[in-house]
């Protein structure tokens, strides 16, 4: 409407910030996650993600390279070597040697351990280690140091939570599992649908009208009510908790919006076509498959998108119909409650794992949005 | 079998039997039940006609039947009837409803669903609003759009992991890693708090989750309503010499607000089933239990049925008189 004389009123630069501001607080949450996940547990516990761009200070515990190093100098027993070994970059300003007291020297000064040894550590992590006896134990006597850290991203966490096959907590197998689900139960309601919404959309018989008011009815019931009496009816005709039940049950619930969606689409198609098909003595079936499908082909895609979204972001479904007590077929978003339960600090692995399971639906997302407003908008009931 | 093999097969089965029921069974209906040649062929081909739509029904109905329909029924009966050791069921009257009604943790559930009630669609549609009207002004909209759209594709659990980050909180003394915190000792807090376990104020916490997803769809919808609404009528209104607020207020809102009634009555009914946020973030403790949590509790923890079953039909309750009025306006469309 900037056509419009008047419109663009002063009002403009607001407009702008105003967008911006809103864009911005809207994305701040999702980037958190995303950048947290690229952090090390270290990182992510000392320090906001926001920060994460920047050099941060951070207390870490270290040790100095262990006694089989030493060497006899002049006698003492002296260990030699740097304290941050091959990842330096960090930059020590203050350092202890007990972990009450972790800020008693400045890095160049030379500190005390209890039992009398003396240690000195440069600004860059260098240390010099000596004692009148010689250094005991397997390994290197602690040190606390403050440092300065540069910004440091790692994919170690990817790494870990997807192809860690010793990570029995790991993602790789609740992804697949999760896939298992939602392509079935995507595809099969569209088909059952399609046909359904073309008889409702292009064939007269009595009761049809019904039917449709019946179908807007369903589209609000809540899946709620379902849950314990389709379970029994599962268990007793021996379908029990399992992939097939999850499918079922998917597909039944997901089909009031795909009928209704592909219905309003059907019934704006020309009428024409179809007539002059009938007359050319078309049978239905033919009209529906070479006609009607390819036609329908925007109000499949945006049912597909909706239905594979809430196949793949669904819990309680799956909690109900899927899981059962041996845990094998657990889902993804089933697997990060459950770390949000035993792994509520860990925000490393729990940032990961989510961001797993919101990558395939963020990418679908984007690739597929003009489909999916496209079904919002024919699907919201007017 | 590897279940990536079964979904394979799955699909196969489910999508060629559903191909071969829908083919063979117009091939057995048009050759041999009514088959449009002999003495009768034009009374076959009418008869035909009358019963395909069923044939292509079939399917659908059944499942609608048996998924949506069978369970409204059973529900009602379970929230009626108690399980009896052994197997079987008694009829119990309205006993189940009495007990729930004792309980303060129903009547907690109900409170807190009546604020999300107001709260979720209000600020969602608000927002909505907002979003809509400023992106549809500026160049970059459509980027801006997709952005806060974007949240509709995550699902309540991963948006669960992700605001539980911005909640966090870290021992007084240790940097904030949530940004809720760090603003707070910023703006002159005295220490870190455990957002989500403060009563009261943890239920709009959570609530904004929400918010932070629905915007995206009450954006899509009101954008495209502001965008039908004749120029004309905006013209008129600057030639009369409104400013852009009364523009907005008088002139769009009016003409949008039955799609403004749509967007609140869907997000409306996202509400009253949501589940997944509460489950994940406090699963209803610090009072901030929800109706569709307290009953999954009550199904699958507590392995009470008739309790259960009874908070479902409150779920329903509450959801009829949308379901009433959206039936109401699709018969009225289809005159």
């Amino acid at each position: 409407m900037e056509n419009i004389a008047g419109t663009k009123s002063s009002l403009s630069w607001a407009v702008h910030i105003s967008v911006a501001a809103l864009v911005l607080i809207w994305l701040f949450p999702t980037v958190g996650l995303f950048v947290s996940s690229f952090r090390t547990a270290d990182q992510i516990a000392t320090s906001g993600w926001w920060k994460a761009a920047f050099p941060s200070e951070q207390n870490l515990t270290l040790r100095t390279d262990p006694p089989s190093t030493q060497v006899q100098k002049g006698g003492q027993w002296v260990i030699e070597g740097n304290l941050f070994g091959d990842k330096r970059g960090a930059t020590i300003s203050v350092y202890g040697t007990s972990s009450r007291e972790i800020s008693t020297y400045k890095a160049g000064e030379t500190g005390k351990f209890r039992n009398g040894a003396t240690i000195t550590v440069q600004p860059n992590g260098d240390y010099v280690a000596s004692s009148d006896t010689k250094w005991k134990g397997g390994r290197g006597p602690r040190v606390f140091v403050t440092a300065v850290t540069p910004p440091e991203f790692t994919l170690r966490n990817y790494q870990m939570v997807l192809f860690d096959p010793a990570n029995r907590e790991g993602m790789a197998r609740a992804f697949f599992n999760t896939l298992t689900v939602t392509i079935p139960a995507t595809v099969i309601p569209i088909l059952v649908a399609a046909f359904a919404a073309y008889a409702l959309a292009w064939m007269d018989f009595p009761g049809r009208a019904l039917l449709v008011a019946a179908v807007v009815g369903l589209l609000v019931v809540p899946l709620q009510l379902a849950l314990i009496p389709l379970l029994s009816l599962h268990n007793d005709i021996g379908i029990g908790k399992g992939y097939l039940g999850v499918w079922l049950a998917h597909t039944g619930f997901g089909l009031p919006l795909a009928i209704y969606l592909l219905r309003n689409y059907m019934v704006g198609l020309p009428r024409d076509i179809i007539e002059n098909a009938r007359v050319d003595g078309a049978t239905e079936f033919q009209i529906f498959t070479k006609i009607i499908l390819p036609l329908s082909f925007p109000a499949l895609a945006s049912f597909a998108i909706f239905q594979f979204l809430w196949t793949w972001n669904d819990l309680l479904v799956a909690l109900v119909f899927l899981i059962d007590s041996t845990g094998e077929t657990t889902v993804m978003t089933k697997q990060i409650v459950e770390l949000l339960g035993t792994r509520g600090g860990n925000w490393e692995i729990l940032a990961t794992s989510a961001f797993v399971s919101i990558a395939v639906p963020l990418m679908v997302f984007f690739a597929m949005q003009k489909y999916l407003v496209r079904g919002l908008l024919a699907g919201s009931v007017k | 079998m590897h279940p990536a093999v079964q979904g394979i097969l799955t699909i196969i089965i489910g999508v060629g039997g559903c191909v071969a029921y829908y083919y063979f069974s117009n091939q057995i209906l048009d050759r041999f039940v009514f088959p449009a040649r002999g003495p009768n062929a034009g009374r076959n081909i009418n008869r035909a006609n009358m019963v395909r739509p069923w044939l292509f029904l079939a399917p659908a109905l059944i499942a609608l039947s048996v998924y949506l329909a069978y369970p409204v029924v059973e529900t009602l009966w379970l929230s009626l009837s108690e399980r009896l050791p052994g197997g079987g069921a008694k009829f119990v009257g309205l006993d189940n409803y009495r007990q729930m009604l004792a309980e303060p943790k129903f009547w907690e559930a109900l409170r807190n669903n009546f604020m999300w009630l107001l709260v979720v669609p209000a600020f969602s549609t608000a927002f909505g609003l907002l979003a809509a009207q400023l992106t549809d002004r500026i160049k970059w909209g459509n980027i801006a759009k997709s952005l806060i759209f974007m949240p509709m594709a995550i699902s309540f659990v991963g948006a669960a992991v992700i605001w539980k980050l911005v909640y966090d909180a870290r021992p007084a003394g240790q940097d904030q890693i949530g940004v809720l915190n760090a603003l707070y000792l910023t703006f002159g807090g005295s220490e870190p708090q455990q957002w989500l376990t403060i009563p009261i104020l943890n239920n709009f916490l959570l609530m904004v989750v929400l918010i932070w997803i629905q915007t995206g769809f009450a954006m899509v919808i009101l954008s495209a309503a502001l965008r039908g609404i004749p120029e004309e009528t905006i013209e008129a209104a600057i030639i009369d010499g409104a400013n852009p607020f009364q523009i907005f207020f008088k002139i769009k809102v009016p003409q949008i607000s039955g799609t403004i009634v749509v967007v609140w009555t869907t997000i409306t009914i996202v509400v009253l089933k949501v589940f997944d946020i509460v489950f994940a973030m406090t699963n209803g403790q610090w009072q901030t239990q929800v109706l569709a949590n307290y009953m999954y509790d009550k199904l699958f923890r507590a392995n009470d049925w008739g309790v259960g079953s009874a908070s479902a039909m409150v779920i329903m309750a509450l959801v009829t008189p949308i379901l009433v009025w959206n039936v109401i306006n699709a018969r009225r469309e289809m005159r």
